[in-house]
C-alpha cells in the first residue's frame, strides 16, 4: 500500500543550532535536513546562521557559505552554480527547486528551509540517490535511432521540425518535476516519471528519428506512461519553466492517434 | 517491479529493474474509453436530471408509463452504461496507484470489475423491466 507515514529511521529528530557567527550584521537562518549513513541516527534539522553581507544571494551561496564557514560536513552537490546542470536540485521552502538560482530574498517567512529531494534514497543530508531516476532515462532510450544509411554530411531537419523540439531539449535532468510527482512517489519502480517521459516525448517528436513507433511501444504501458494524472506539479516544479505534463499529455495523443 | 524484487534484495541493474517484465502495450484503450465515457456522461447528464425530475413523485405505474418512451429507456441505459464503464476503469486507475500488494491488487481488480458489471446489469433489468411495464 501507499506509503503515509516516514519509516522509523527516517522519522526526523531534534537538530543542532549552530552559534551565530561573529561580528554579523545582517543574519538569514537556514533550517537544513542532516543524515549521516554512518552514525545510526535518525535525520535532524540542523540551525545554521548565514552572515549575508558576506556571501551571495542564492540559497545555493547560503549553503557554501555554511560549508565553508560553519560546517565543512554539510554535504551537497553542486556545480555549475548558473541552472545548467542540475546537480544542485533539491526541496527549498516547500518546493523542488535549484539552489543556485532560487534567491534566499524568495523565501519570504522566516529561516530557508532546505531538505533532499523528495521521496528518494538519501546518500548523505541534501544528497538523494537518482540512480533509479537516471536508469529511466536510459532506458527511453535518448539518442537518434536511424536504419537508413547515414547521410555523408547530417541528418536534415526542417526548422518547423527543429521548433518542435523547443520546451523538450531544454532538460536538464534535474529532477525537480519527477521528485514532486505523487504518482512518482507512489509507483516510481513502474512509472518512469515526468522527466524521463519529457525526453521520451522529445525523441518522439524529432523528425530525424526513425524509431518512433518503437518508442511508442515501449511507453505504451498502465504503468509506465499511464500513471500521469495530469496533476501538473511538474510544470509548477520545472525550474527551467518546462511542462512535462504537456509533454507526457502529447506522447497520449499520439498513442491514440495511431490507434484510431 | 515484483514485491520480491525490491533493489535491497535484488542484484539486477537498475536498468534490469526499470525495463523488468516489459511494456504491456496495454493503456490507451482504457485511457480513450475514459475519456468517451466522460463525454458520454457530460452530454447526457441533463437529460438525466431531467428524466429524474420527471420521475419524483410518481407511483409505479406512473414511472413505467415514462420509462415506456423509447428515447427515455434508451438514454437511461446510455447513462448507466458509460457511467459504468468509467466507474470501473476510474475505480481500477485508483487501486494500481495506491495498492502494491499483488494479491490484494488483483483480488481487488476482480471484486471492481464484478461489482461494475453487477451495477450495470442490476440497473438495466430495473430499466427493461420497468420500461417493459412488466
Amino acid at each position: 500500500m501507499v506509503e503515509f507515514a516516514l519509516p522509523k529511521n527516517s522519522k526526523i529528530t531534534g537538530g543542532k543550532t549552530w552559534p551565530k557567527p561573529a561580528g554579523a550584521t545582517e543574519l538569514r537562518e537556514f533550517k537544513v535536513y542532516r543524515w549521516n549513513p554512518d552514525d545510526g541516527k535518525n535525520p535532524s534539522v540542523d540551525t545554521y546562521y548565514v552572515d549575508t553581507n558576506d556571501c551571495g544571494p542564492m540559497v545555493l551561496d547560503g549553503l557554501i557559505w555554511i560549508k565553508n564557514h560553519i560546517d565543512p560536513s554539510l554535504t551537497f552537490r553542486r556545480s555549475c552554480r548558473e541552472g545548467v546542470c542540475g546537480s544542485c536540485a533539491m526541496n527549498i521552502d516547500g518546493q523542488n527547486t535549484l539552489a543556485c538560482t532560487r534567491s534566499m530574498h524568495d523565501v519570504k517567512d522566516g529561516a530557508v528551509k532546505v531538505n533532499p529531494l523528495p521521496h528518494q534514497p538519501v546518500v548523505k543530508d541534501l544528497v538523494p540517490d537518482l540512480t533509479n531516476f537516471y536508469a529511466q532515462y536510459a532506458s527511453v532510450e535518448p539518442w537518434l535511432k536511424t536504419t537508413s544509411p547515414t547521410p555523408q554530411k547530417e541528418w536534415r531537419q526542417s526548422h518547423e521540425d527543429r521548433e518542435k523540439l523547443d520546451g523538450l531539449y531544454e532538460c536538464i535532468l534535474c529532477a525537480c518535476c519527477s521528485t514532486s510527482c505523487p504518482s512518482y512517489w507512489w509507483n516510481s519502480e513502474r512509472y518512469l516519471g515526468p522527466a524521463a517521459l519529457l525526453q521520451a516525448n522529445r525523441w518522439v517528436s524529432d523528425s530525424r528519428d526513425e524509431a518512433t513507433g518503437e518508442r511508442l511501444d515501449s511507453l505504451e504501458d498502465p504503468f509506465r506512461l499511464y500513471r500521469c494524472h495530469t496533476i501538473m506539479n511538474c510544470a509548477k516544479a520545472c525550474p527551467k519553466g518546462l511542462n512535462p505534463a504537456e509533454a507526457i499529455a502529447e506522447l497520449k495523443l499520439k498513442m491514440v492517434e495511431r490507434q484510431i | 517491479m515484483s514485491a520480491t524484487d525490491t533493489p535491497k534484495r535484488s542484484m539486477r541493474t537498475p536498468l534490469g529493474r526499470v525495463r523488468n517484465l516489459g511494456a504491456a502495450h496495454s493503456g490507451t484503450s482504457d485511457f480513450w474509453r475514459q475519456r468517451i465515457t466522460a463525454v458520454a456522461m457530460t452530454l447526457l447528464m441533463i437529460p438525466v436530471i431531467v428524466i429524474v425530475m420527471m420521475l419524483l413523485g410518481r407511483n409505479q405505474a406512473g414511472a413505467a408509463q415514462i420509462l415506456g418512451s423509447l428515447p427515455i429507456a434508451v438514454i437511461l441505459l446510455l447513462f448507466i452504461f458509460a457511467s459504468a464503464w468509467h466507474m470501473k476503469i476510474g475505480m481500477q486507475v485508483v487501486i494500481e496507484d495506491y495498492v502494491h500488494n499483488e494479491k490484494l491488487k488483483l483480488t481487488a481488480i476482480m471484486l471492481n470489475n464484478f461489482f461494475s458489471i453487477a451495477v450495470a446489469l442490476a440497473s438495466t433489468y430495473a430499466i427493461l423491466k420497468l420500461s417493459s411495464g412488466v
